[in-house]
């Protein structure tokens, strides 16, 4: 037997091991445990504005802490700080350039107010000191495209969905994965923590959005349907995390009962794909 | 980085990988399962996309228009 024919068959039998260990803590589902819960009823939203200004593909969105302020990056090289009230651009910029990475960045996302969290198409995550401009730590496993990341609410750790259908678990501090997550079977587009830290959703190419708990180490809830057949490129959460919202390449958001698994309504976004979600009064 | 190792040197880490994760202690789902529940529950009359947000709280409400006459 070859050594990578040996490895390869030590490696299946851990991984029936874990399947199994993650079998024996599975005594109930959270479908299960939800059938009694009223359902969330109908979630209607409105286009309140629409920010025009960017002159390529916006990539990525996110709000700032007061809940006004936004900033969106697109493929025209500009960062835009919008006021939300108005409409008003607060500030326009070409894109600061850190040239870091060999690789596309795929995401970015700031630890705190010294340090950022990049995951790249090179497969792996970093963590950067902003002043430095070094990179402090670099999380390495992934075996495809690391396409997302989301940040714990106790920024100890961050978890980060690939290209080889895995989430990971780090922690920040020694760099360590300490759990990968099983479920996908294509590439995990968008991650999100749920609010309070101990389970976090995915967003795939393979149509379904999953919710993932970090202590029963597996996958709580599916969220998919027979008529939904495209990719997820975004996922957030609602401030009780009981609605899971996730943007799709068929230019829907649909919004899910994260609890009971059901669709709690869908928004349609007229022309075009949605890629980043970020929810409001996260805070 | 996964891109510039062998096959043979992915397979070790992804074998080394799987050794220490086998040893992760794992609780029941229906404990973790309800404590997200009971965490909706609490957090559920704060959530505005839930609730709903007062007409005169909304930020986001249109304003009333001007008519031309």
């Amino acid at each position: 037997m070859s050594e990578l024919e040996q490895l390869r068959q030590e490696a299946e039998q851990l991984r029936h091991q874990i399947r199994d260990a993650r079998k024996a803590c599975s005594d109930s589902t959270l479908s299960q445990m939800t059938a009694g819960l009223d359902s969330v009823g109908r979630i209607q939203m409105r286009t309140r504005r629409t920010l025009r200004g960017h002159l390529a593909k916006i990539y990525a969105m996110h709000w700032g802490t007061d809940s006004r302020l936004l900033v969106s990056a697109s493929q025209d090289g500009k960062l835009i700080i919008w006021d939300s009230y108005t409409t008003n651009k607060v500030m326009r910029r070409s894109s600061v350039v850190f040239s870091f990475i060999l690789r596309y960045l795929s995401c970015c996302r700031f630890l705190d107010d010294g340090q950022i969290i990049t995951s790249s198409g090179d497969t792996t995550c970093a963590l950067w000191d902003i002043e430095t401009g070094q990179q402090t730590t670099s999380f390495t496993g992934h075996t495809g495209d690391v396409m997302s990341l989301t940040v714990c609410p106790d920024s100890k750790a961050f978890v980060s969905g690939a290209c080889d259908a895995l989430a990971k678990l780090w922690d920040i501090r020694d760099g360590m994965c300490r759990q990968s997550f099983t479920g996908h079977v294509s590439d995990i587009n968008a991650v999100c923590f749920f609010p309070n830290g101990n389970a976090f959703t995915t967003g795939s190419d393979d149509a379904t959005c999953r919710l993932f708990d970090l202590r029963a180490d597996q996958e709580l809830m599916l969220y998919s349907h027979d008529n939904i057949i495209c990719g997820i490129t975004s996922v957030a959460f609602s401030k009780s995390g009981r609605l899971l919202l996730a943007g799709y390449d068929d230019f829907n958001c649909n919004v899910w009962d994260t609890l009971k698994g059901e669709r709690a309504g869908i928004n349609t976004c007229i022309s075009f794909t949605l890629k980043s979600i970020s929810a409001l009064f996260q805070k | 980085m996964a891109r510039d190792m062998s096959d043979a040197e992915i397979m070790k880490m992804e074998l080394e990988q799987l050794q220490k994760e086998v040893k992760n202690t794992r609780e029941p789902v229906s404990k973790s399962a309800k404590e997200i529940c009971e965490w909706v529950e609490t957090q559920s009359a704060e959530d505005p996309l839930i609730k709903g947000v007062p007409e005169d709280k909304n930020p986001f409400k249109d304003k009333g228009g001007c008519i031309i006459t």
